[in-house]
């Protein structure tokens, strides 16, 4: 049986323009009371219901796919979920969202600093073995100076190492940029079931290694603590935290112990990942600040006890903040997720 | 798959066309070539603050270089209902994979993961990613839940227009046109609507085949009399014959709404 198309041509167009009318002024961001909310809901389903009619009764592509069309714009709309409505609050974020997303996944957290550490003990392990190891292992030139001569050039410039090349702002947009950018790549190889996160975690964790195990060999382990400790305690938290972000999208994609498919499971941990990335870059623009603008100062400028000090009471509260903040028993919003707080280190079922 | 199909509570299932990997590099050849102007204006400003500020001129250059290409992703996206300028040129549109709106997180997640799907130099991992997967997806949409589509910009359908309102000789044999409409099936109607759809699109050579093809099988399902057709061009019938199919009462006379 062929449909009287023209019939429902006639009888259906009117609904449709005034469909599409209404989708035109939502989608320029538009808002509907109640009659209008109502009266769109029932022009999605007359749409609906002549879309089902066509598919029933005769196969016309033209008239289908403009239904289609028409069909799929209102879904989206009258779908649409309640969180999308929710205004972004910076200090709501940071005080309860980004510590919060950081305790649900807390193991893989605990799992990227194992890693880093056992990268860091085979750099360490491999530069006190083979010394010559330290051209393959230490980044950033640290292989071409020894340490001592290094802290003998730093002690003797006024203002530090001069790194800056233009100046302490330049070279703190540098170390933001080029942190924020691996820790980027770190977080992005958890699509690789993890792995990629795997082999950034522990390759970072061999420079790190080596270069301590170089300065404390060569007896300068007070002004390793004095020049990393500053910066080092927020930003390799954050590198591990983008070690996390990775290793909870791998997680996802093995999908173990998780009987969601896998769309489900990507996007139950999407929101979170983003929080967790998030974190790392504010805390990269800090750190970055730090080390330009006091890390590279020393001795007889800045005292090492003081910097040490510096760093180990920003590793303490920043401890303090991811273990404690928004630990609070008030009512649990949507984009929190929902953890238990008094069991913050265990991860989400 | 080229298409994706949403099944909506309702009960309805509509599809929305997937992007193929050529469409979406030529999208993002156009993005990038708006990232490289927005840099290089970029630059241009650096460089007249270095006169004044060279230390802030320095900061604002490495930090624009790295957030530029990600937040003009994100921004144009969520801006613009999934559009890049690059997007929208080509027609393309990035959507939740379940026929939702976008969410942040959404956006945030695909545009980061570019970094996985530059791998190992210009998008080798995110293109092999869309050519293998079902839903032609590159690494960041799999993991935010999105695909891009084509933005279907279908006319509204109006038979008037395409099979005209001239007088049509073969309504004075109710009986045969009724027949016609009982033997002819859906399929081989949309076909011949199809045909008249597309005839511009069709070289004149092809066309009259196709026409004289449609032709010959209509007359196979049922024969008018030959003072009817006689004299009657191959299109034309066609063109009756998808009246009296989808214009069973044959009323073209009213006013289009």
């Amino acid at each position: 049986m062929i449909l009287d198309l023209d019939r429902f041509l006639r009888e259906g167009r009117p609904h449709w323009t005034e469909l599409e009318e209404i989708l035109g002024r939502l989608e320029s961001g538009g808002v509907l009371d109640l009659a209008g909310a109502r009266r769109l809901h029932w022009l999605y389903e007359r749409a609906s219901a002549d879309l089902i009619r066509l598919g029933t009764f005769a196969s016309e592509p033209e008239t289908r796919r403009y239904l289609e069309a028409l069909v799929a714009r209102a879904y989206s709309e009258i779908h649409d979920t309640a969180a999308r409505t929710k205004r972004f609050r910076p200090l709501h974020w940071c005080r309860r969202t980004f510590p919060r997303a950081f305790r649900r996944h807390a193991a893989a957290f605990w799992l990227s600093l194992a890693i880093t550490v056992a990268g860091a003990l085979f750099g360490g392990v491999a530069t006190v073995v083979d010394p010559d190891s330290r051209h393959v292992t230490m980044p950033w030139g640290h292989d071409q100076l020894r340490p001592s001569e290094r802290v003998r050039q730093e002690e003797r410039s006024p203002r530090g190492a001069g790194k800056a090349g233009d100046g302490h702002g330049t070279f703190s947009g540098f170390l933001i940029s080029n942190n924020t950018r691996v820790s980027i790549l770190t977080m992005s190889l958890g699509m690789t079931y993890g792995i990629g996160t795997i082999v950034m975690l522990f390759y970072n964790g061999i420079g790190v290694g080596a270069i301590a195990a170089d300065y404390l060999l060569d007896g300068q382990g007070r002004f390793l603590a004095g020049w990393i400790l500053p910066h080092g305690t927020v930003e390799i938290p954050a590198i591990l935290i983008a070690g996390q972000a990775g290793l909870v999208l791998g997680h996802a994609l093995l999908g173990r112990g998780n009987n969601l498919p896998l769309s489900g499971r990507l996007r139950r941990i999407a929101p979170d990942v983003v929080t967790l990335i998030a974190g790392v870059a504010l805390l990269l623009v800090y750190a970055g600040i730090v080390e330009s603008f006091l890390s590279q100062y020393h001795e007889p400028v800045l005292p090492y006890a003081v910097k040490i000090a510096f760093g180990v009471a920003e590793l303490c509260a920043l401890s303090a903040y991811l273990a404690l903040s928004g630990r609070s028993r008030g009512p649990v919003d949507d984009d929190d997720g929902g953890d238990d707080p008094d069991q913050p280190f265990r991860q989400r079922p | 798959m080229t298409h994706l199909r949403i099944r909506t509570p309702e009960g309805v299932e509509f599809s929305l066309q997937l992007a193929g990997p050529v469409s979406r590099a030529l999208a993002l050849l156009a993005d990038s070539a708006v990232v490289w102007c927005a840099t290089s204006v970029l630059g241009s400003i650096v460089q007249a603050l270095r006169w004044v500020a060279p230390d802030t001129a320095g900061t604002a250059m490495f930090v624009g270089m790295l957030v530029m290409p990600f937040a003009y992703g994100m921004a144009m996206e969520w801006f613009n209902r999934g559009q890049t300028l690059g997007k929208r040129v080509f027609g393309l549109r990035v959507v939740d994979a379940q026929g939702l709106k976008l969410r942040p997180s959404q956006v945030v997640l695909r545009n980061l993961l570019r970094a996985v799907d530059f791998l190992p130099f210009l998008y080798v991992v995110g293109g092999i990613a869309t050519l293998v997967t079902r839903r032609a997806q590159r690494l960041g949409d799999v993991a935010a839940g999105t695909v891009v589509v084509r933005i279907p910009r279908p006319a509204r359908p109006d038979l008037d227009q395409l099979i005209g309102s001239r007088f049509n000789s073969l309504r004075a044999y109710p009986h045969l046109a009724a027949r016609l409409r009982q033997r002819v099936p859906a399929a081989e109607a949309a076909i011949a609507l199809q045909a008249l759809v597309r005839r511009e699109e069709i070289e004149a050579g092809p066309r009259v085949e196709l026409f004289r093809e449609l032709a010959d099988h209509f007359r196979g399902r049922v024969e008018f009399p030959a003072e009817v057709v006689d004299g009657l061009a191959d299109e034309q019938y066609v063109r009756d014959v998808v009246d009296l199919l989808y214009r069973p009462r044959g009323d073209t006379t009213r006013p289009t709404p």
